[in-house]
């Protein structure tokens, strides 16, 4: 990474800053927004249902409409694991170099990342239901994965919630953060091997066709959420920056004033008169 | 200066002292094996008692109750360091925070293990069971104790002194634990004859969980616990 | 030679402060009584000496080690006592128990730790018979009696006293004199915190007086102004 700076510069008196954006994240967002647009045409228009014919019986099967979630899904997942895995770099970074930038940043790409497993779930789910014809699948790997990994993430963001020193708790939720993703692994293997004894013949994402216009469609997927991803990180940061700032600002102000704190300014505070050490 | 003798040694004094506050206070005894015979029995009323279900489901409603049972028993452990000024004068006295984890989680390993065989004796009496394979089922039990102390040592350590401290554990290790139930449940199932699955497979899986978040634990718990 | 130097120290607990900005030097050998009033910050500068919180900016230096580094905080644990508020004692195991883990637990052999315990348990007069005594059955004054032969165990070379004669009987109080006695005649630094201005003054300590954080009063030995 460029060199980050080591902590937000303290915020200047009377500073106030009402957006997060600037001018490279608004043209960030308005092609996000062109490109989801797009792909929601595409995806949901635009490509043809998965119908395929028998061979032998020469009835149509297939996923049929359903296969239109998977252009979301499929990036979505992607979308997921990167954020997840920014996540441990950063809470890599807390416990080696322990700046606060790597620790706004795994905080940033935790929440970001959680956002986008709940909705592979659901799209997931959405996807799974004409298919299987349940809600929930507990036969599906990936699902089931995912869903463990949510809720390992749904832990680290409860604990980032807790009160209590923000360096304990930052040091403490970095370790959350790595013995899950250090975790999954056995998660995914114990899963699949555990579907594999129920012998599930499942329809997956392995028997598409993806060709053409199909192809296309996912590659923008990918490209559109990435951007999308990119865009709400970038705002996450910032906005974990800005309380950091505001934080490192607030305990300076308070070291401050505790210095201030002697018997003689106590005093001439309590009868009104300014001390001669205030910076007022 | 820390070598393998001395934190070997440093640890052993550390279960050494958690299981000897056990024996005096008797926490596990008195209050968390009698919860987990209690959650047996609610299974049952929750399952319409008949001895085939039961027996079918056994496994997996072991070691939910095992799990569960540990938390408290996780919980009682970090709990031990956290009251009188303990922890300060752990942090104090030079043990390193690797003796400090193996002991702990060897301490809890013990009362793990005690808390597996009564129940065990739980479903043989209560859900019928018979046991086929009496090796498999030790070995399995004890390396899945493993990985569910090893786990709970390190998640216990971190919730610690924190606000809303114990309703934190559960959310954070379960999850983690997530393979361990899987496989103990599947090695089990081959133990007590329920369904035909490669037990000891699963414990070969059982035991990779186990060797890796000691591994980590042990790594990571001197963040936790030092400055 | 200087055991502790602090310079411009700054400390926080959580997002607090509680230490401003504290310049302090304390030779070998010296007594320094530390008073002022409640939340000035006496408990945490003896905190910042043992080595148990880290310095947010500022000098300290501690019998050698620098503080603001990880390693030397641990280095300089071992090598100093704290005597907190609370006991630091296991309150179910025995005073014996705890006595004989905390010594074991500085790095001592079975023997010798024996031996020291013994040695520190009639110098801080405390009954035979208590040995076999779980610590939550003691007064307040017999547990800080037990606390403080706990520490003498470990024979540290500074020693940080946060309110000793807090909670002691007439003899209590007299035993704490002489051992701080004691230990300056051994060549050791002791640091009190105290409001028991009259009795601490018996010893001739250096007064260090602190507000809001910082040093108020009272001189640094190396003539330099204080806040």
């Amino acid at each position: 990474m460029a060199e980050e700076p080591m902590s937000p510069a303290p915020l200047p008196e009377g500073t106030a800053r009402d957006t997060t954006g600037s001018r490279g994240s608004r043209l960030l967002g308005v092609l996000t927004l062109v490109g989801l647009v797009v792909l929601g045409v595409l995806a949901f228009v635009l490509t043809d249902p998965d119908v395929r014919i028998h061979p032998s019986t020469g009835a149509e099967f297939g996923q049929f409409d359903a296969v239109r979630m998977l252009y979301v899904h499929v990036p979505l997942a992607v979308m997921t694991y990167l954020a997840y895995g920014l996540c441990a770099v950063a809470s890599l970074g807390v416990l080696i170099r322990r700046t606060p930038w790597w620790d706004v940043m795994a905080h940033a790409a935790a929440e970001v990342g959680t956002v986008f497993c709940g909705l592979v779930l659901v799209t997931g789910s959405i996807w799974g239901r004409p298919v299987w014809n349940t809600w929930w699948e507990w036969g599906d790997v990936r699902l089931m994965t995912t869903l463990v990994l949510f809720l390992m993430f749904a832990g680290y963001l409860a604990l980032r919630r807790t009160t209590g020193d923000p360096r304990t708790v930052s040091r403490r939720a970095a370790v959350v953060a790595l013995v899950a993703v250090l975790d999954l692994p056995l998660v995914n293997r114990s899963v699949e091997w555990w579907e594999n004894r129920t012998l599930h013949q499942q329809s997956t994402l392995g028997d598409l066709k993806i060709e053409d216009l199909t192809l296309f469609t996912l590659m923008l997927g990918f490209l559109v959420l990435g951007m999308a991803m990119a865009w709400l990180l970038l705002h996450r940061f910032r906005v974990g920056w800005l309380e950091q700032a505001a934080l490192d600002h607030s305990v300076a102000a308070a070291i401050a004033e505790r210095r201030g704190e002697t018997p003689d300014n106590e005093l001439r505070r309590a009868v009104g008169d300014p001390s001669p050490g205030d910076p007022s | 200066m820390n070598t393998l003798r001395t934190v070997l040694r440093d640890a052993r004094l550390v279960a050494a002292r958690d299981l000897r506050i056990e024996a005096r206070s008797r926490v596990v005894i008195d209050q968390i094996l009698p919860f987990a015979v209690l959650v047996l029995v609610l299974f049952g009323f929750a399952l319409d008692a008949d001895h085939r279900t039961l027996r079918t489901f056994a496994p997996g409603l072991f070691w939910v109750t095992v799990l569960l049972s540990a938390l408290l028993a996780i919980q009682r452990s970090a709990s031990l360091d956290s009251a009188d000024g303990t922890g300060t004068a752990l942090r104090m006295s030079g043990l390193s925070p690797v003796a400090r984890y193996l002991g702990r989680a060897a301490a809890v390993l013990v009362q793990l293990l005690v808390l597996e065989v009564v129940l065990v004796g739980g479903l043989v009496v209560l859900y019928g069971v018979s046991v086929e394979e009496w090796f498999l089922l030790v070995v399995a039990g004890v390396v899945a104790g493993v990985a569910v102390a090893a786990a709970g040592t390190l998640y216990g350590a971190l919730a610690s002194g924190l606000g809303a401290r114990q309703t934190l554990l559960p959310i954070l290790v379960l999850p983690v634990l997530a393979p361990v139930l899987i496989g103990a449940t599947r090695a089990f199932d081959d133990a007590l004859g329920v369904a035909a699955v490669d037990g000891w497979a699963w414990t070969g899986l059982l035991a990779v969980a186990a060797l890796v978040l000691t591994v980590v634990g042990a790594s990571v718990h001197g963040v936790l616990v030092e400055d | 030679m200087s055991v502790v130097e602090l310079r411009a120290a700054v400390a926080l607990l959580g997002r607090f402060p509680a230490l401003s900005g504290v310049d302090l030097m304390i030779h070998a050998g010296e007594t320094v009584l530390l008073r002022g009033p409640n939340g000035a910050g006496k408990t945490t500068v003896l905190h910042l000496c043992a080595g148990l919180l880290r310095p947010e900016s500022g000098g300290v230096r501690v019998l050698d080690h620098d503080l603001t580094e990880v390693a030397g905080r641990r280095s300089v644990r071992r090598r100093v006592a704290l005597l907190g508020h609370a006991t630091g004692l296991y309150d179910d195991l025995t005073v014996g128990e705890n006595l004989r883990f905390w010594a074991r637990a500085a790095g001592l052999s079975a023997a010798e730790a024996d031996r020291r315990t013994d040695e520190a348990r009639s110098r801080l007069e405390v009954p035979v018979r208590l040995l076999d005594q779980p610590v939550h059955t003691l007064s307040a004054g017999q547990r800080r009696r037990t606390s403080l032969a706990a520490l003498v165990v470990r024979r540290p070379e500074l020693w940080l006293l946060d309110e000793p004669h807090a909670g002691l009987d007439q003899r209590g109080r007299d035993l704490v004199d002489v051992l701080i006695g004691d230990a300056v005649a051994a060549g050791g630094t002791v640091v009190v915190s105290s409001h028991e201005l009259d009795r601490v003054a018996a010893l001739s300590p250096r007064t260090v007086t602190l507000a809001g954080g910082a040093v108020v009063d009272g001189p640094s030995t190396d003539g330099g102004a204080p806040q």
